[in-house]
């Protein structure tokens, strides 16, 4: 084992169940901590604190949500897609609970960044919908991920279910910058961009720091719900092993 | 064929054997059922008979319309014959016995998508002129729509085969395989149709064209593998 020492123990005890519950148990409330104040404070400094912008007046401050959403979306979508592979490779039970409890959350902030995209739209180019190609590839984002948990909801079998959504979460992976740039392409032949955000000088330090600590903020978020859905995850299929069966004793 | 020595262990056959073999086993099936055959063609014309019905039936308004209505169609089409790939294969375990034979699975899957795209895909494209006239496509765009439609429904049997590889074990397939494929599609549709619009408007189409046919070889080199890999998938079940 002495060539393998460049990686810490803890890491490689992540693909146990069991272990795995104990570290994301003992990580999970410095990340809730972390995830309250960010967000907490972002939210107050970038509602109250942070400078209006002279073009858009304080609606431009949905930035603060949409943005973190957004990217966190997609992050979401890499997670489970590298959780996918490593579960195929490697067969990891673990990965495959991953990627089964990031979908959701992924999707439900793919959802959130489309409606805040869609409430700030409104005041902005003066609808709610807009065929803009980040729009719509943030849409066939969320429908990629509503196709893996529609094929893993499907799947009887624990292990097959993961195993077939890992494949989907995959060949969607491979996809996503055709898609995304074959719909940048489509958007600039159909539609002129008459609805474009007007072009603003670079933001300044007191409006991006606080969109800093809100993206931040969500990524311990993202981190907090993934633990928890995953612990749960875990409980649940290991529900017949013995060291499940003393820690609901215990409790 | 080679296929029969009378020794134990396997015959040797080619790669262009097996792929011939796939082959013409895939075409003996299905001209036995005909109706599987033409099904996806009349669904193909009822769809695009739906549009003047629903929409208006001016001409000047459908001719712009014809372009995606085609694709859409020709996409729909497809998607619909996807989901019976593999299913008699697995219902009566020769699916089973391919997995197991010592073949590369990567030849006979790219071999019976490629047969099955003959018989739905190459049948659209043969049958779009039809459609454009019924829709008032200008003459001019009748050549982008038979080429972008030559090159882009293989890939959409390609991606389509990975859905239907990985519903092939559940009984209710059919809407779920949409719901998985359709988001992939996305691409070929935006290329195909602007190819059309580029055809009809007298723009030069080779850069959609050039397009389609780089989707097509990455689905070529990539597709098969998913397929093999979610038919092992869904046949360990």
């Amino acid at each position: 084992m002495a060539e393998k020492k460049w990686m810490p123990r803890w890491f490689y005890q992540l693909a146990s169940p069991r272990w795995c519950y104990q570290i994301t148990g003992s990580l999970l409330p410095w990340f809730t901590g972390a995830a309250l104040l960010l967000l907490i404070g972002g939210t107050i400094w970038s509602l109250a604190f942070a400078p209006a912008d002279y073009q858009q007046g304080n609606s431009f401050r949905i930035i603060y949500l949409h943005v973190p959403s957004a990217i966190l979306a997609q992050s979401a979508y890499m997670l489970m897609a590298v959780a996918g592979a490593i579960g195929l490779i490697w067969k990891m039970k673990v990965a495959d609970m991953v990627l089964k409890s990031a979908a959701p959350i992924g999707a439900s902030m793919a959802v959130l960044a489309l409606a805040t995209g869609a409430i700030w739209g409104k005041p902005t180019w003066g609808s709610w919908w807009v065929w803009d190609a980040r729009l719509t590839s943030m849409l066939i984002l969320l429908f990629l991920y509503l196709g893996v948990m529609a094929l893993n909801s499907a799947i009887e079998n624990e292990s097959t279910a993961a195993q077939a959504s890992a494949v989907l979460a995959l060949v969607g992976l491979v996809n996503i910058p055709i898609i995304k740039y074959s719909v940048e392409w489509w958007n600039t032949l159909h539609q002129p961009a008459t609805f474009k955000l007007t072009e603003k000088p670079a933001m300044p330090a007191e409006m991006w720091l606080p969109l800093l600590v809100m993206v931040i903020g969500f990524y311990c978020f993202f981190a907090v719900s993934l633990m928890l859905r995953l612990r749960n995850e875990i409980i649940w299929r290991e529900r017949r092993t013995g060291w499940v069966r003393e820690l609901l004793k215990k409790q | 064929m080679t296929m029969k020595t009378n020794s134990g262990q396997p015959a040797e056959i080619g790669m262009a054997g097996l792929f011939a073999a796939t082959w013409r086993r895939e075409f003996l099936l299905s001209f036995r059922r005909k109706s599987d055959l033409v099904n996806p063609l009349i669904f193909f014309l009822m769809v695009a008979t739906l549009f003047p019905l629903g929409v208006s039936p001016e001409p000047g308004f459908l001719s712009q319309l014809a372009p995606g209505v085609v694709w859409v169609a020709a996409l729909l089409a497809t998607l619909l014959s996807m989901d019976a790939l593999f299913r008699s294969d697995y219902e009566d375990g020769s699916l089973e016995q391919l997995l197991l034979s010592p073949q590369p699975l990567f030849v006979v899957v790219l071999a019976k998508v490629l047969a099955h795209w003959v018989m739905t895909g190459l049948a659209l494209t043969l049958m779009a002129p039809l459609l454009g006239l019924m829709l008032f496509l200008p003459a001019e765009g009748m050549p982008g729509l038979m080429l972008s439609l030559l090159l882009g429904t293989p890939t959409l049997s390609l991606v389509g085969a990975i859905g239907a590889a990985l519903t092939v074990g559940l009984k209710k397939g059919g809407v779920l395989i949409s719901l998985l494929v359709l988001p992939l599609y996305i691409p070929v549709l935006i290329f195909g149709s602007s190819a059309v619009q580029a055809a009809v408007t007298g723009l030069p189409l080779g850069g959609y064209l050039a397009l389609l046919g780089a989707l097509l070889a990455l689905a070529l080199g990539l597709a098969p593998l998913a397929i093999s890999a979610a038919l092992r998938i869904s046949i360990s079940s």
